[in-house]
């Protein structure tokens, strides 16, 4: 039989394929976040950092910005984290497999896959409306608090569940009762998978622009109170370059965002190092 | 003759595979028995069945007598979390938790209640010493558990289970995962407990039953063939299939 390709010059070809796929996913990364720099870097000095927008975003800074998506990306953990790392324990170390079991993790995907704009759409006609929170932190908050959740569970149920069973039966052969089991000695072992899919909850909190349109109101002060409205950097940017108010400061506004979720992403990876190398002795 | 534990007419299901028939096998206090026999034969499940680790396996059914001092502990009334206090296990492959050696020996001691430094301290110090570990390791309380040699990290998951002051220490082939230094130590350490606790152990290795033990019992196919004085099941086995399995003729 003759082919048209030799089997080595075939392994030779699918080698480069995929080399290339691999590169070309980096080299897409790279472009994106280098022209948003390259655009955004110059506009970012102190005054744009610590201060206050000036004529609706065409001049002065986006201080407000940064502490609204600060504040609403603390909210909706405080709410999301909780109840995320509780559903996933229970999952992986409570529940056997039964019909509840299924429906949860039926209702986390399909939770998971539903488009940003219909939780947008859903937060504002429960908080805002039906529960009275108005345009608000909260209101806000608590919308990207669903959004992070599944992704929370999701990670934290695939970290609880591949922790080593040999601790949990050393741990019960001890007299341990269950929970003690999985409060000191499961969820240890597990706290760096939990801890990345709270970040990556965070990652889609933070730079969710849809969810908080219709939830969280477009204000330009500080917000101090959880009932204040606010506008976070998505928010802001999604204004800023929609309505032709500055091209340039919706730049400036994408490279901070995307320099604050960087910076967050580092500083937890530094922390978990330090963590898993104190846990494993090494 | 004071029995520690007494076991009659056990028997143990796994859905309806009976992995146990008929086993009676009497304990006697502050002596090592081991347990001998092919893998599958249910020497594990055995001694599961001791600290009731075997009531984690949903198919697990069970019926007969399992007597700890006189008191049946499949009694409905009997707490598993005072029985496993009792009765301590160490299991095939070291798994001490992925935490500081310190805790390690105190988590058993913390679960249990008590939460006084100095208690702990002198606990965890007093358990690691029993354990022929702590020349070892004092100057690394703090270190993970995980950076220790198997040997040592087995000989940590003794000094874990001595510290809740058990009664008996079930012991599931502790030394298959380790080298042949480690096992002396831990053969020297077994000669230095059994004054103190009663200790089941499960092995593989016939000399190491000789070496450690002063009873066995000879499990084949979920049943208790020969079981009595070590030596005598050595010199002198009364059971045919006895004597093949301890010269090496199967198994």
């Amino acid at each position: 039989m003759n082919r048209i390709i030799s089997p080595k010059n075939a392994q030779k070809i699918m080698k480069v394929v995929f080399w290339a796929s691999g590169i070309l996913t980096i080299l897409i990364l790279l472009v994106i976040i280098g022209y948003i720099l390259l655009k955004g870097l110059p506009v970012i000095d102190l005054e744009f950092l610590f201060g206050e927008p000036i004529d609706s975003g065409r001049a002065g800074g986006i201080f407000p910005m940064i502490v609204s998506s600060l504040y609403v990306t603390f909210i909706a953990l405080l709410v999301a984290t909780p109840l995320g790392v509780g559903a996933a324990i229970y999952l992986a170390e409570y529940a056997g497999e039964n019909n509840i079991v299924r429906a949860i993790r039926f209702g986390s995907e399909t939770l998971a896959s539903i488009p940003s704009i219909i939780f947008g759409l859903f937060g504002l006609a429960f908080f805002v409306i039906f529960l009275g929170m108005g345009w608000s932190v909260l209101s806000g908050g608590l919308t990207l608090a669903l959004m992070a959740l599944p992704t929370i569970l999701a990670a934290s149920e695939v970290s609880v569940e591949s922790v080593n069973k040999s601790y949990s039966e050393g741990s019960l052969a001890l007299g341990a009762t269950k929970w003690q089991t999985v409060y000191r000695v499961v969820v240890p072992a597990a706290l760096p998978g939990i801890t990345t899919g709270v970040i990556l909850g965070m990652a889609r909190a933070i730079a969710e622009a849809a969810a908080i349109l219709y939830t969280v109101g477009a204000a330009l002060t500080i917000p101090i109170s959880l009932l204040d409205p606010a506008r976070p950097l998505p928010l802001h940017l999604y204004i800023v370059a929609t309505e032709g108010i500055s091209l340039d400061n919706a730049y400036g506004t994408a490279a901070v965002l995307v320099m604050l979720i960087l910076i967050i992403t580092v500083v937890t990876n530094t922390l978990l190092d330090r963590y898993i190398k104190k846990m494993m002795g090494r | 003759m004071d029995y520690r534990i007494e076991v009659e007419n056990l028997n143990v299901y796994f859905d309806e595979l009976q992995v146990l028939k008929d086993v009676s096998l009497k304990i006697s206090k502050n002596m090592v028995t081991a347990l001998i026999g092919p893998s599958g034969c249910g020497k594990s499940t055995f001694i599961r069945t001791l600290n009731r680790m075997n009531d984690l396996i949903d198919t697990f059914r069970m019926n007969g007598t399992v007597l700890l001092d006189g008191g049946d502990i499949y009694n409905p009334k009997v707490d598993v979390v005072d029985l496993r206090k009792k009765v301590g296990m160490v299991f095939q492959k070291p798994n001490p938790f992925p935490k500081s050696i310190f805790d390690n020996v105190a988590y058993g001691l913390q679960v249990h209640g008590i939460s006084d430094k100095d208690v702990l301290t002198e606990k965890v110090e007093e358990s690691l010493k029993a354990a022929a570990l702590w020349e070892e390791v004092k100057n690394k309380l703090d270190k993970s558990a995980l950076g220790l040699s198997g040997g040592q990290q087995q000989r940590l998951c003794i000094a874990r289970t001595i510290a809740v002051e058990p009664e008996v220490i079930l012991m599931d082939e502790p030394c298959s995962a380790l080298d042949p230094i480690s096992t002396t130590k831990i053969e020297d350490l077994i000669h230095k407990l059994k004054k103190d606790y009663t200790i089941i152990i499960v092995t593989h290795n016939m000399q190491q039953a000789t070496r450690v033990s002063k009873h066995t019992a000879f499990f084949l196919h979920g049943e208790i063939v020969e079981s009595g004085s070590t030596d005598k099941i050595f010199i002198e086995p009364s059971d045919k299939r006895t004597e093949d399995y301890i010269t090496g003729r199967f198994g």
